[in-house]
């Protein structure tokens, strides 16, 4: 591959990669920071996850008693999925070197294999929480993956291909193909599904920890101090790397391109930051004024997302644009 | 086991022990060693087969006017090798499993035959052949699925099981006498240069009639009731021979009749094979996700795979009367791979249950756990079949899925209202499988492996012998490489694929290199490249993980929340049940479960509760809702019958002498 030897491509995707890594925290108590506000307290402040993780990384690393493997690496396997997931998509630029490895499909994949992981170790606790929130996690999950997979299936239509760096330069080409019903439909069950996975209002609470509510708390209980900050780590860059996928799906300027000059990749890292933020503000925003829903409503929101990804890839069949 | 000691047929005196032992050893070494060996011979033939030599014999005196004959070509032998594959993984696996369950000498025997059988299947070359093998294989797995006939749920199996494949037997032979009378001959390459000449009637008949009794063995929906049944009561390597192996003979019988040798059909032959497999992969996988017998999991994981299979099969048949052969080509590469993966994980999953079975004597989830501290081995083996069936990355089923989703999205739409329908939906399908082949394995391997122990006899679990590690470690070596490296199977699937050319064989199929590359199409994927940058990434994500580590005191065990309380006794975990009654509950239409919740008062007060029970029972809608009236159709016909005959010598004779004077009326 040409692209595995082409340096400033290589250099964009490993500054994605950190920027996803340091500013992940930073989207989490920015989104913190927004509700406070809106509910009317003084709030953290933005830099107060990164300042929980220095504190969770220098505490004891503590063992549930009975645990297995599965439950030591599981936050390492979701840390390093999301690692993965930051490399292959096209957030600063578009020539990662790994764009050809994996396609929607294959992030779709990795996004899996980090939740699977999750809800194995859910379950390897042996505890009724452990079990509730894998139990809660996994239904989602398998309700969620038939909507992502339509998505794609409509995203991929007038690229004609699942690897992410056609669909946004075909987007980036044809801007007209955005208000067309099929990537409006798409956008609207994408949105749904990313707020399902990445256990956000009203799906999930994230700053819940009462029993009945659980689902992503109840299935990490068991983890404390460096390993629990790796697990929220993870989780931040999930919903960092989910918010720029959207970001640059829908509105993929400021993306560089192939083989990217510097200011290319200044001007990606700001433009992808500043997508993220304004996503999270709205994201943070539109949860002040929901609640979380009763756990099976959640299968209904999820079947009108997927009704819809099933109309926007009938859409984008009928109203396809000649190419 | 209970079975084990009732099976054993005299308990040995203290100072026959030893010999016995001895014999029981040399026994299962020489089943097992057979298996194994007509598993190479089959890989080896199969291998030559798939490369171009093609293997014919005839032999006239073993069967009265048309003999027997074989003809292996490439198609039948990409199945001999892949059942060859299996047989080695079983027959190794069998040494120790055979001497730990104490089989009798008939199972020993009668192993190796059913393996035979299943190699002449695919290289049969004409329709008497064909039908020989054919009821050699499923009178030789009858037999083997009632080896633990003792117990009363397996001779119920066994009886599902011989109607079921009879019914289906009587589907085939009805096509192919059919077809070969049209045909004009006995031979298959008769047929097949006769097959223009075959009216539409005959070719739809013959259509449906093998999809019946082929769709039957695969475990297709509706006919897939036996699968649930005699699976799970079939000893365990058997079960993987019948799962991974005996199963795919009835998707070769829809490819090898109606593709091949009456192919192309028109488009509703493809639809009705992509609308059949579709269903049977919901259903198989929903089922899948609420059972909670490890075995019947497996089972009802097989029809979800069979499905998925005959869909690609199908969207590959209908992209191809359409002219897309490209998309065809790849569709058809996405049912060959799938067809060898399910083989690989399956095989290894079934092993893997079996190991467990043998150990604890438990299928039920709800009783097994904490077995990854007590069949450490075992438990790797089983999650990584389970990795397999799930459809993700690094799992050996993921480049199929994948090429079969990647065939279905490009499909190319002009103006056909039919495709740009029935592909969304397919994409729905298949994404539906997926994510509840998660949920059902994700259950299978964290609910039976995980946690801690929910009985005593999963408590006294212990690490199965070193024969059956090895038979389950060739089954995940498989796995591992169709997961990361399918440029293995390249060349084999571009023989086979040139093989077919009414389903695309005449295109390039997708290249299959260290990239997958589609045709015509800019599309890639790695499978190795993403395992290779995941093991990185994961070792990255340790190093961050261990950011300040110096200045941590040093690191402790400490007991599990317990909400207070002194400690969690192992049932306060989560069980299959209540793992999967979620989506139970979502599912409430399809699965119809029967729940009955009886409260108890107390006599004082009808206010305060004495004890509540809760009971569920999950049945097979399908099963009741056809199976059940069909079965009391025939009992009431059958009784109808019954009083023709009662017993008077006289109305018997007048019978017959009715029945003469019929015959010559009409023969006249």
């Amino acid at each position: 591959m040409s692209a595995a030897t082409d340096l400033p491509g290589l250099t964009a995707t490993a500054l994605q990669v950190v920027a996803v890594v340091a500013g992940a925290p930073f989207v989490v108590g920015g989104m913190r920071q927004v509700r406070a506000r809106l509910e009317g307290r003084a709030g953290g402040g933005v830099g107060q996850p990164w300042r929980d993780l220095r504190k969770q990384l220098r505490k004891q690393q503590i063992t549930p008693a009975g645990t297995t493997v599965v439950f030591g690496f599981a936050p390492a396997v979701v840390a390093g999925t999301t690692l993965l997931i930051a490399a292959i998509l096209p957030l600063i630029a578009l020539g990662s070197p790994l764009d050809s490895a994996a396609d929607l499909f294959g992030v779709v994949g990795l996004l899996f294999l980090g939740t699977v992981a999750l809800t194995l170790a859910g379950l390897d606790t042996g505890t009724a929480f452990g079990g509730m929130g894998s139990s809660r996690e996994i239904t989602i999950a398998a309700l969620v993956e038939p909507t992502i997979l339509l998505a794609v299936f409509a995203l991929s239509v007038p690229g004609h291909s699942a690897n992410l760096a056609a669909i946004v330069s075909a987007t980036a080409d044809h801007p007209g193909q955005l208000v067309s019903p099929g990537s409006l439909l798409a956008f609207v069950a994408l949105a749904i599904v990313i707020i399902a996975e990445t256990g956000r209002l009203p799906v999930d609470n994230p700053s819940t920890h009462l029993e009945l509510t659980m689902i992503h708390e109840a299935m990490i209980l068991e983890y404390a101090g460096p390993k629990l900050a790796l697990v929220e780590w993870a989780s931040g860059m999930r919903l960092t790397v989910l918010l720029g996928l959207v970001a640059n799906l829908f509105l993929p300027w400021g993306v560089a391109g192939a083989h990217p000059s510097v200011l290319a990749v200044l001007i990606g890292l700001v433009a992808i930051s500043a997508k993220v933020a304004v996503l999270a503000g709205v994201l943070a925003t539109g949860e002040v004024f929901i609640a979380k829903l009763r756990y099976f409503r959640i299968p209904e929101l999820l079947a009108g997302s997927f009704l819809l990804a099933l109309l926007a890839v009938t859409a984008s069949y009928f109203f396809a644009t000649p190419t | 086991m209970t079975t084990a000691l009732d099976d054993s047929p005299t308990v040995p005196a203290p100072d026959q022990g030893l010999t016995a032992a001895r014999q029981a050893r040399g026994q299962a070494v020489l089943s097992g060693g057979v298996t194994a060996a007509l598993g190479v011979v089959g890989v080896a033939f199969g291998l030559s087969a798939v490369f171009g030599q093609s293997w014919h014999l005839r032999i006239g005196w073993l069967l009265p006017l048309v003999g027997v004959v074989f003809d292996l070509g490439p198609l039948g032998g990409f199945f001999v090798a892949a059942t060859g594959g299996v047989s080695i993984a079983v027959g190794i696996y069998a040494v120790g499993y055979a001497q730990r369950e104490h089989w009798a000498a008939f199972t020993l025997v009668m192993l190796p035959l059913f393996v035979a059988a299943m190699l002449l299947v695919p290289a049969a070359g004409s329709v008497t052949t064909f039908l020989l093998a054919w009821e050699l294989m499923a009178g030789a797995s009858l037999v083997l699925v009632l080896s633990e006939h003792r117990r009363e749920a397996v001779r119920s199996a066994g009886v599902f099981y011989a109607v079921m494949t009879q019914l289906g037997f009587v589907a085939i032979l009805l096509a192919l006498v059919v077809l070969s009378a049209a045909g004009g001959g006995d031979a298959f390459a008769t047929i097949s240069a006769h097959s223009g000449a075959v009216s539409a009637g005959t070719r739809t008949a013959v259509f449906l009639l093998t999809l019946m009794g082929f769709g039957s063995k695969a475990g297709l929906l509706p006919l897939h009731a036996w699968l649930p049944r005699a699976h799970p009561e079939a000893p365990s390597p058997v079960s993987a021979l019948m799962s991974a192996a005996m199963v795919n003979m009835g998707i070769y019988g829809l490819i090898r009749i109606d593709q091949q040798i009456l192919g192309p059909g028109p488009n509703w032959w493809g639809l009705t094979l992509m609308v059949f497999g579709a269903l049977s992969a919901v259903f198989g996988v929903l089922q899948a996700s609420v059972a909670t017998d490890l075995k019947r999991l497996l089972a009802y994981s097989t029809t979800e795979n069979m499905g998925l299979i005959t869909l690609a099969l199908g969207a590959a048949a209908l992209l191809s009367s359409y002219g897309a052969h490209q998309v065809a080509a790849m569709a058809m590469t996405a049912a060959l791979l799938l067809i060898l993966s399910h083989a690989a994980f399956k095989t290894l999953a079934f092993l893997a249950a079996g190991s467990v079975l043998a150990s604890t004597g438990l299928r039920d989830l709800d009783k097994l756990g904490g077995l990854a501290r007590r069949m450490p081995g075992t438990t790797v083996m089983f999650g990584i079949a389970a990795l397999g069936a799930s459809g993700l990355p690094l799992g050996a089923g993921f480049v199929g899925e994948w090429l079969l989703l990647q065939s279905l999205i490009h499909s190319p739409h002009n103006n056909n209202t039919l495709l740009a329908l029935m592909m969304p939906l397919s994409v729905g399908a298949v994404a539906l499988t997926t994510g509840l082949g998660i949920a059902a394995m994700v259950k299978a391997f964290g609910v039976g492996f995980l946690a801690r122990p929910r009985s005593a006899a999963a408590e006294a679990a212990a690490e199965a012998p070193v024969s059956m590690l090895a038979g389950m470690t060739l089954g995940a070596a498989a796995c591992a490489v169709f997961a990361v490296a399918p440029v293995a199977l390249s060349p084999v699937l571009r023989q086979v694929l040139a093989a077919l050319p009414t389903v695309g064989g005449n295109e390039a199929g997708p290249a299959l290199g260290g990239y997958l590359r589609l045709p015509g199409i800019p599309g890639s994927m790695s499978p190795g490249l993403i395992a290779a940058a995941l093991v990185i990434a994961v070792l990255v994500a340790l190093g961050l993980g261990r950011w300040g580590w110096r200045r941590r005191p040093v690191a402790a065990a400490a007991a599990l929340w317990a909400c207070g309380a002194d400690s969690l006794s192992s049932k306060m975990q989560y069980t299959a049940t209540s793992f999967a009654e979620p989506l139970q509950r979502v599912f409430d239409n399809v699965l119809q479960p029967e729940t009955d919740v009886e409260v108890t008062h107390f006599a004082e007060s009808q206010y305060l509760v004495e004890k509540v029970t809760y009971r569920t029972t999950l049945a097979d809608p399908v099963e009741r809702r056809l199976y059940t009236p069909v079965v009391r159709a025939v009992t009431t016909w059958a009784q109808w019958v019954r009083r023709a005959h009662p017993g008077s010598v006289h109305l018997y004779l007048a019978y017959g002498a009715l029945g003469l004077l019929v015959v010559l009326v009409i023969s006249r």
